[in-house]
């Protein structure tokens, strides 16, 4: 069952064939006298959707936010679009940063701005471009990711908790990064958005060429448009590779994980129809 | 891959063809290059515009970002409207979807208002006289809240809580002894000293000690120490409330079935009326003390005549002048920083909005309300 290219319980192999975007090497992550990583290894190849998972407060959000610079490492290197990010200077360090975009899990949007100020925010302050030009950018992004016109103009205290996530991928998407990173992006969503929402995500990763870092609980997001799963427990990397490596995997968090009472009945309904085009079931009036 | 800067900055090249013309493009067509892909998505209506049949090559272009599509999707149809034949060719597969995702579409601008000087002048006009009557009646209602809760805590004192009450002392009282005492020994030593230079003048220069003990017992004790209560305090409850407020944090205590006011207000606003008078007390002792020390340094009026001119000059009804007026400008402070604190909306920025009201509200009525005591004591002879 194990993919020649990836192995359980260990460092990830390196794939010549494909782009590595986002290595990281023997991290250590720690606050005061507590360590949260110990050594993590990850790579994330470029075009790909990685799922990232694992229990609360093991430190899913912390990896996150190393290797986005939010939060200081005591070791290990984090290399980004082949760059070292710790040997960037000022000038290189905003440049890497203008490449990638973030999802935050909460939106983050800037409360004080409409909806379009906020997804022209990095247009205005990072490029030269005429203000009809980034209207229409700024609505074709909303376009983009399903949100109509008449929320452009809205603040984001107006907005519902779906049209908050959408309006924060549209600013995350602003200037096309290559990488993005989401931050449990169908939380607090209802099944229905959640799965719409996914399907989003997987359109515009196909359109834009994306990579994608994303942090998820959902089990959905997982079976329907991640391309590999890592799941992070004890401070490391425990498993990467296809979900199918990660569901035949007897590491006792994963087997609860994924065969647990939730994570088990819908492994259960992937398997059995794993070769169609799996459908939810038909709801009886 | 390395950082993209602009090494490949987007091109339009023209070319004159049998059929029409042949525009190639070439370069990066990203967002990177901003102005310049700007300018280029411009150049490909400008070079075809006077022609029949367009064909635009996309065989060179390196990079192709939503931005660089919309552009060349524009400016397609732009040509179409003054009925030029557009077409594209050698287009990367993976760039037709993002083409396809990015078809030009109008985007229609939210019609917005528009109204002539006057009639916006007067409007505005209007609206600031309505929020004015607006903000002094839920002012009063705020206040019946308020009081109505007071008599429902004191028929219910174990509803009452203290732990929080005494918390609010610490903070507002306690912990802004220092700076009261520091600003009010500067401002009875400026007294004193204006005092002695201007009644030297009439050989009066004894009469300074009066000056201090009145105005500082009457006027400057209380008025000073409300002013750096509401600047210090007031904020701090509105701050504190508006973010409870953002966080629904008070909306989880309504249902709850509790009242903010009791919770929240009344501890508060306690804490203030309380510590109000102590402090002004501290502030009528520092002052004085400060007005003692320069009369001693520039009048030569050594402490011991300094408290007998004082004991001359001021009665029990000075003190309590200032004193009396304590507890009420501890209420207005405190209605009005909780008020506003409540009224915060969503944003961060409104929050802000909240505090500078609130303070700059509290210090305006403060004033006014020190300037109908004023009024009141002098009508009534006391």
């Amino acid at each position: 069952m194990t993919n020649s290219s990836t192995t359980l319980n260990g460092a990830l192999q390196p794939r010549p064939n494909r782009d590595i975007i986002i290595s990281v090497r023997d991290l250590v992550v720690g606050f005061g006298d507590k360590t949260i990583m110990k050594g993590l290894n990850l790579d994330v190849y470029r075009g790909e959707v990685l799922g990232f998972v694992g229990g609360s407060g093991q430190g899913k959000s912390v990896l996150t936010r190393a290797i986005l610079g939010l939060v200081p490492t005591r070791g290990g290197a984090i290399r980004i679009f082949g760059q070292d990010r710790d040997a960037l200077g000022p000038i290189e360090r905003r440049a890497l940063e203008q490449r990638w975009g973030v999802l935050f899990q909460n939106g983050a949007l800037f409360s004080g701005l409409t909806v379009k100020q906020n997804i022209q925010m990095p247009m205005r302050e990072t490029r030269e471009l005429s203000q009809p030009l980034m209207d229409e950018l700024a609505m074709l992004k909303l376009e983009l990711v399903g949100l109509g016109s008449d929320a452009a103009d809205k603040f984001p205290s107006e907005l519902s908790g779906g049209m908050v996530k959408r309006a924060a991928l549209a600013r995350a998407l602003a200037l096309d990064p290559e990488l993005v990173f989401l931050d449990e992006p169908t939380s607090g969503l209802d099944p229905i958005s959640a799965a719409e929402f996914d399907e989003l995500i997987g359109t515009l990763q196909q359109t834009l060429g994306l990579t994608v870092f994303m942090v998820t609980h959902d089990l959905d997001s997982l079976y329907s448009i991640c391309d590999r799963v890592a799941a992070l427990a004890e401070g490391r990397v425990i498993a990467s590779g296809p979900l199918e490596t990660l569901l035949a995997s007897d590491h006792p968090w994963l087997r609860a994980y994924f065969h647990g009472v939730r994570g088990g009945r819908l492994s259960a309904a992937r398997v059995e129809q794993k070769d169609e085009e799996w459908k939810p079931a038909p709801t009886t009036p | 891959m390395t950082v993209a800067a602009v090494q490949r900055p987007p091109k339009v090249m023209r070319q004159a063809s049998a059929e029409g013309v042949r525009l190639s493009l070439s370069g990066d067509w990203t967002l990177v290059a901003s102005q310049h892909l700007e300018n280029e998505g411009r150049r490909i209506v400008d070079e075809a515009r006077r022609d029949r049949m367009v064909a635009i090559d996309l065989s060179a272009v390196s990079q192709l970002d939503t931005a660089g599509a919309w552009l060349i999707n524009r400016a397609r149809h732009d040509l179409a409207r003054r009925d030029i034949a557009v077409a594209l060719e050698h287009v990367r597969p993976e760039y037709l979807t993002l083409l396809e995702e990015t078809h030009y579409r109008a985007f229609e601008a939210p019609a917005r208002p528009r109204l002539n000087l006057v009639f916006a002048l007067l409007s505005d006009l209007g609206e600031s006289a309505v929020d004015a009557l607006r903000e002094f009646y839920r002012g009063v209602s705020f206040l019946g809240e308020f009081m109505a809760s007071m008599i429902y805590v004191a028929t219910h004192p174990q509803r009452f809580r203290f732990t929080s009450l005494v918390a609010q002392i610490e903070l507002i009282g306690f912990r802004s002894v220092p700076i009261i005492v520091l600003i009010n020994v500067l401002v009875g030593g400026i007294v004193a000293q204006q005092g002695i230079f201007q009644l030297l003048k009439f050989g009066a220069s004894s009469y300074t000690v009066s000056l201090i003990g009145i105005l500082v017992l009457r006027e400057l004790g209380v008025l000073l120490t409300s002013i750096m209560i509401a600047g210090r305090s007031g904020s701090a409850i509105t701050a504190e409330l508006g973010s409870m407020k953002m966080r629904e944090e008070i909306d989880a205590l309504l249902v709850m079935g509790l009242s903010p006011i009791e919770v929240l207000i009344a501890p508060r606003v306690l804490g203030l009326i309380i510590s109000l008078p102590i402090l002004t007390f501290i502030a009528d002792m520092a002052a004085l003390f400060g007005g003692m020390v320069v009369s001693w340094w520039y009048g030569g009026i050594s402490p011991v005549a300094f408290a007998s001119l004082l004991k001359d000059a001021i009665a029990l009804h000075t003190f309590m002048v200032g004193i009396i007026k304590a507890p009420f400008m501890a209420l207005v402070i405190g209605l009005i920083a909780s008020m506003d604190g409540l009224a915060t909306k969503g944003s961060a920025e409104s929050l802000g909005r909240q505090v500078t009201s609130s303070v700059v509200k509290s210090i305006f009525m403060v004033i006014v309300m020190d300037g109908l005591f004023a009024v009141f004591f002098a009508s009534i002879d006391y």
